[in-house]
């Protein structure tokens, strides 16, 4: 059985997708192979910057031969059938075989298709998988037209017998696989030819090529640990640079260095973004100082002066680079003290957020608004929250964060505490960003979540009041992660808040040009308005605000956003359509106890019979309803029940119905569908027991209106007509 | 073979000049505007489309407002030069070319690391971009490499390939210089020696204190409008002029181009356009350079009218 080796030579390969490509490549390769018949013992895939590489074990030597049978048409059949035959086989009627059927006889066409060499379908295998790789970004170069993540170089494809190596045949636009590779571009330079995997790899590491990445890798950290334990530090673990890293080197050599005095008073975010991002090093704590004061450096080679030079050269940039951070850290704090940092906000005056929603400013006095009315539903001082809300986006006229985007918030709660701000400011600055995705952690610090809460609803109402809602995958402002993010402050703290009263005047605010005070909706109030209650503004002289679709549409908005919230934690849509039914619906903390109420009760068998039992009652009502063209909706009196069943049923509504509502009004929805479930077996017995559609108009009359008791007690809890199942 | 570590700022651009002379560059002057980064000069931006060979070396002075220090950082400036070359098709054997080009002017590849690092170029307001890298040696980025693959929309064929050193941070990486204002600009025995510093540090002043608190925002807004209004002026004037000659004015409609760039560079500088408001004085820049490229691959130097096929992207 022979081994199969493929290299694909290159220039170097971006980090970030060396080890996709090496799964692409396999898969390619084996998927082809595979399809064409033949197959393999084992496959192994590795990359380096310059090459990705296949060995493939125990591959069958040729493809195996297929025949095929196919029946055709009767022996006495028409000409034309037999000519058709003919043609969709490709055969000639000499060579056509006649058998005995059941009903006489039939000609048969046997096609045999010989087996193809592995060779073959290898070149042709690996010629498809080179023309339609996946890569990410992949381009052309000189005047050819061939596609490759950077110019490719060479290819090795090698089939290893006991007999030796050959090359398979094969050329790419203008590349031909040979048998030779290279080793590290500086410190072994030149072609080598190679007859297997064991041969391939055992040269390439004495021509300093580590060809496996976890080796790279557990190389570098290993290293790193001991550079750092040697001088009583540890090495700040970070698996993405690791990863990145060892896609960087063919011969990782580990160097560390010490930063400079001068830029120890830093920022720890400032030394480790600046290091990361910009030199790819990782950091280097002292255990005692709790500080970064080193770094690891990885190169890609050895030198005859141990990296001296190296070092030496990386040190260097890293001073330009942290001179530039304290520069910026500086000027910052100066400016800070100086201006404090509502001085300092002052000019996001000059900075547009969007073209339709003015300035930053403007947008900070808006949020400041909002944080101010939310800031009693979540516990927080308002004028604390206002004085947060002034500053929180002070930061991104700081320097730092003009040269570092990704450090806002984190330098903003730097400076306010050099600003002088307490009492949660500083956290607010840092943390009203988030929760920025799905598994970020949610401030809790009342503050902080009410300036958080006001960020996000205000840009919220502002893209809806401009019409510049997400489409498709169109989400350019990211709207959606917006929403997600109230949805997920508020039921990750329990706040009880309408967001029509809050979203409200967040629109009213973008309604009303240069307004930015005047008070709408019902700020402060946290009871969810009544069922059906459409917000009616209550604005100001001026206000333009139609109650205009758009707080429906983005209270629509949420509720999507909560329904696929909710359907990763378990819950179906359904419940949850069930629920946003109801009064109340733009209370989310409300609407979520009631829909975990219902998901819990429809698993228990009295909530799967209760809901058959209520859609049996619901469609035997909607059907005499249509045909009448009445509704029955009241009156049925327990003096026309002619069974015990019916008695039951009345007596058990009395008891639900007591117990339900002040359940629903205590929002104890557990217990609500606790006294619903009692139903389930007065019901079963009901319809078990009792014609509704009797004869006599009396009696039917008052069981259609004791069913529409049934349909009225459980649509008060939920609305399970819209229950699937 | 390593030659001797040159003495000055300017012998490392001599050496880069004859290094890619014997390479068979036409060496070619700096283009006389004030533009961002060696890719602007229309050597560049231009003579990647179209499908003739091409191949130019040279210096362009290059103008970045935010990176303006007053000339106190070691390493920023807000005037500056590039080294940049061309070569169209790109050769297979460039990133050797580029390797011997570091020999060329004293870096010895056998002591330090050189690597390859992912760097997508992509100049959103010319509509181009390209895959290449930052070119690394002991973790500083000495130069860009890129082939790219589109200029103003239309997709690069050939590909060429564009090598970009910043001039200064490399020659202080080889003079061994820790302040920029401390290189030696001629040689350091020359009988009257010149630093970096005795030419650039009091304009590194002026214009950091012009960039960033003085310039008059009102008035570059209306400069980057009217060089906008007559970029597109002249791409509308009809192909023949009034002698009946067929000319198609790319060249003076693209230098409209550079300056909205280079007016965007300096309002962005004065901290007055914000994160959206980027994005749309982005795109009216690249509209300027889109159709500056649609007229330029019409021409001949283009492969236009030598009635070659353009591939359009």
């Amino acid at each position: 059985m022979p081994d199969l080796l493929i290299e694909l030579f290159s220039e170097e390969i971006p980090a970030r997708m060396q080890a996709r490509a090496r799964e692409d490549l396999k898969k390619l390769v084996t998927d082809g192979l595979v399809n064409a018949g033949l197959t393999y013992a084992s496959a192994g895939a590795f990359s380096t910057p310059r090459r990705l590489t296949l060995t493939i074990e125990g591959l069958t030597a040729e493809s195996p031969t297929l025949r095929e049978e196919r029946k055709g048409p009767a022996a006495t059949a028409p000409a034309a059938a037999i000519e058709g035959f003919l043609r969709s086989t490709g055969l000639t009627r000499e060579q056509l075989v006649l058998r005995d059927d059941k009903k006489g006889q039939v000609f048969f066409a046997v096609i045999e298709r010989p087996g193809r060499p592995a060779a073959a379908i290898v070149a042709e295998v690996l010629e498809a998988a080179i023309r339609n790789f996946p890569w990410p970004k992949a381009m052309r170069w000189g005047a050819g037209s061939l596609r490759w993540v950077r110019p490719l170089h060479s290819i090795l494809c090698l089939m290893v017998t006991e007999a030796g190596a050959e090359v398979v045949p094969l050329t790419v636009e203008g590349i031909t696989a040979g048998n030779t590779t290279e080793g590290h571009r500086f410190m072994a330079p030149g072609r080598f030819a190679v007859t297997s995997f064991d041969d391939y790899r055992a040269k390439l590491r004495r021509a300093f090529v580590m060809l496996d990445a976890a080796e790279r890798e557990a190389t570098i950290w290993a290293q790193a640990g001991n550079l750092a334990f040697a001088q009583g530090l540890e090495a700040v673990p970070d698996a993405g640079l690791l990863a990145e890293v060892a896609g960087l080197v063919e011969w990782p050599v580990v160097l560390m260095g010490a930063i400079g005095k001068a830029f120890l008073g830093l920022p720890p975010e400032v030394l480790q973004t600046s290091m990361r991002e910009h030199q790819k090093f990782f950091s280097v704590k002292n255990p005692a100082t709790r500080r970064i004061e080193g770094f690891v450096t990885v190169a890609n080679r050895e030198t005859a002066d141990h990296g001296a030079t190296i070092l030496h050269g990386n040190q260097k940039v890293l001073s330009a680079r942290l001179s530039d951070a304290r520069f910026f850290w500086e000027n910052d704090l100066r400016r800070v003290k100086a201006e404090g940092l509502e001085g300092m906000a002052q000019g996001l005056a000059h900075v547009t957020f969007h073209n339709k929603l003015g300035s930053q400013l403007d947008r900070v006095k808006r949020i400041e608004a909002l944080a101010r009315e939310i800031a009693p539903m979540v516990g927080a001082a308002p004028d604390l929250v206002a004085e947060a809300a002034r500053v929180a986006k002070a930061d991104l006229q700081s320097a730092m964060v003009g040269e570092f985007p990704e450090l806002q918030g984190i330098m903003g709660r730097y400076y306010a505490e050099a600003a002088g701000h307490n009492d949660g400011v500083p956290e607010a600055c840092r943390e009203h960003y988030q929760p920025l995705g799905p598994s970020d952690a949610v401030p809790t610090a009342p503050v902080s979540v009410a300036v958080a809460l006001a960020d996000k609803i205000d840009t919220l109402a502002g893209f809806w009041a401009i019409d510049e809602k997400p489409t498709g995958s169109k989400d350019p402002f990211a709207l959606r992660r917006a929403a997600l993010g109230v949805i997920r402050l508020v039921l990750g703290n329990g706040v009880r808040v309408g967001l029509r009263a809050v979203a409200a005047p967040a629109l009213a605010r973008h309604g009303v040009q240069d307004e930015a005070e005047t008070p709408g909706g019902t700020p402060g109030s946290a009871r969810p308005a009544p069922q059906g209650g459409r917000f009616t503004p209550t604005l100001g002289p001026g206000a333009a605000l139609d109650e205009s679709g758009a707080l429906a549409d983005l209270l629509a908005f949420f509720h999507d956003r909560l329904k696929v919230f909710l359907k990763d934690q378990g819950i179906r849509h359904d419940i949850i359509d069930a629920c946003l039914a109801m009064p109340g619906n733009d209370d989310l903390t409300l609407l979520v106890k009631r829909a975990e109420a219902l998901a819990a009760f429809l698993k228990t068998d009295d909530g799967t019979n209760l809901l058959q039992g209520f859609k049996r009652a619901n469609n035997i009502l909607t059907q005499a309803e249509t045909k009448d063209g009445v509704e029955y909706s009241y009156g049925a009196d327990v003096k026309f029940a002619e069974t015990e069943a019916e008695r039951v049923l009345f007596a058990a509504l009395d008891a639900a119905e007591g117990a339900i509502a002040p359940a629903t009004q205590a929002e104890d929805f557990a217990a609500a569908m606790g006294a619903m479930a009692a139903l389930r077996a007065p019901i079963d017995a009901f319809f078990e027991a009792v014609q509704v559609n009797a004869e006599n108009p009396v009696i039917r009359r008052n069981r259609l209106n004791l069913l529409s008791r049934i349909r009225a007690t459980c649509l008060g809890v939920a609305d399970l007509t819209r229950i699937e199942g | 073979m390593t030659r001797s570590t040159p003495r000055s700022f300017q012998e490392i651009i001599l050496r880069l000049m004859s290094y890619w002379a014997e390479k068979g560059c036409a060496v070619l002057q700096p283009y006389d505007m004030e533009v961002g980064a060696g890719t602007f000069h229309p050597a560049t931006t231009l003579r990647a489309l179209g499908n003739r060979p091409w191949a130019a070396a040279y210096v362009q002075p290059s103008r970045r407002p935010t990176d303006g220090r007053y000339g106190e950082n070691p390493n920023r400036l807000q005037h500056y030069y590039q080294y940049q070359v061309l070569i169209k098709p790109s050769p297979p054997d460039l990133q050797a070319l580029y390797l011997g080009s570091l020999e060329a002017i004293g870096i010895d590849l056998a002591l330090h690391d050189i690597r390859f690092v992912e760097d997508d170029w992509e100049s959103p307001t010319l509509g181009a971009w390209g895959l290449g890298w930052e070119v690394w040696c002991d973790g500083m980025e000495v130069s860009q490499f890129t082939y790219f693959q589109q200029v103003g929309g239309h997709d690069c064929r050939p590909v060429a390939g564009e090598l970009t050193y910043g001039l200064e941070r490399l020659a202080m990486y080889v003079l061994g210089i820790d302040h920029v204002m401390d290189m030696p600009f001629n040689d350091p025995e020359a009988p009257i020696p010149l630093k970096y510093g005795d030419i650039f540090r009091q304009t590194e002043q002026e214009y950091s204190r012009w960039n960033f608190d003085q310039a008059d925002t009102a008035m570059l807004l209306a400069h980057f409008e009217d060089a906008e209004a007559e970029c597109a002026r002249i791409l509308a004037a009809p192909v023949e002029d009034n002698a009946g000659r067929r000319i198609v004015m790319a060249h003076p409609a693209y230098d409209q181009c550079i300056k909205a760039s280079h007016l965007f560079n300096l309002l962005d500088a004065r901290g007055v356009i914000s994160v959206t408001e980027r994005q749309a004085y982005i795109g009216r820049v690249r509209a300027l350079a889109k159709a500056c490229a649609d007229a330029f691959v019409t021409t001949e130097a283009g492969g236009g009218s030598a009635g070659s096929e353009i591939a359009h992207g």
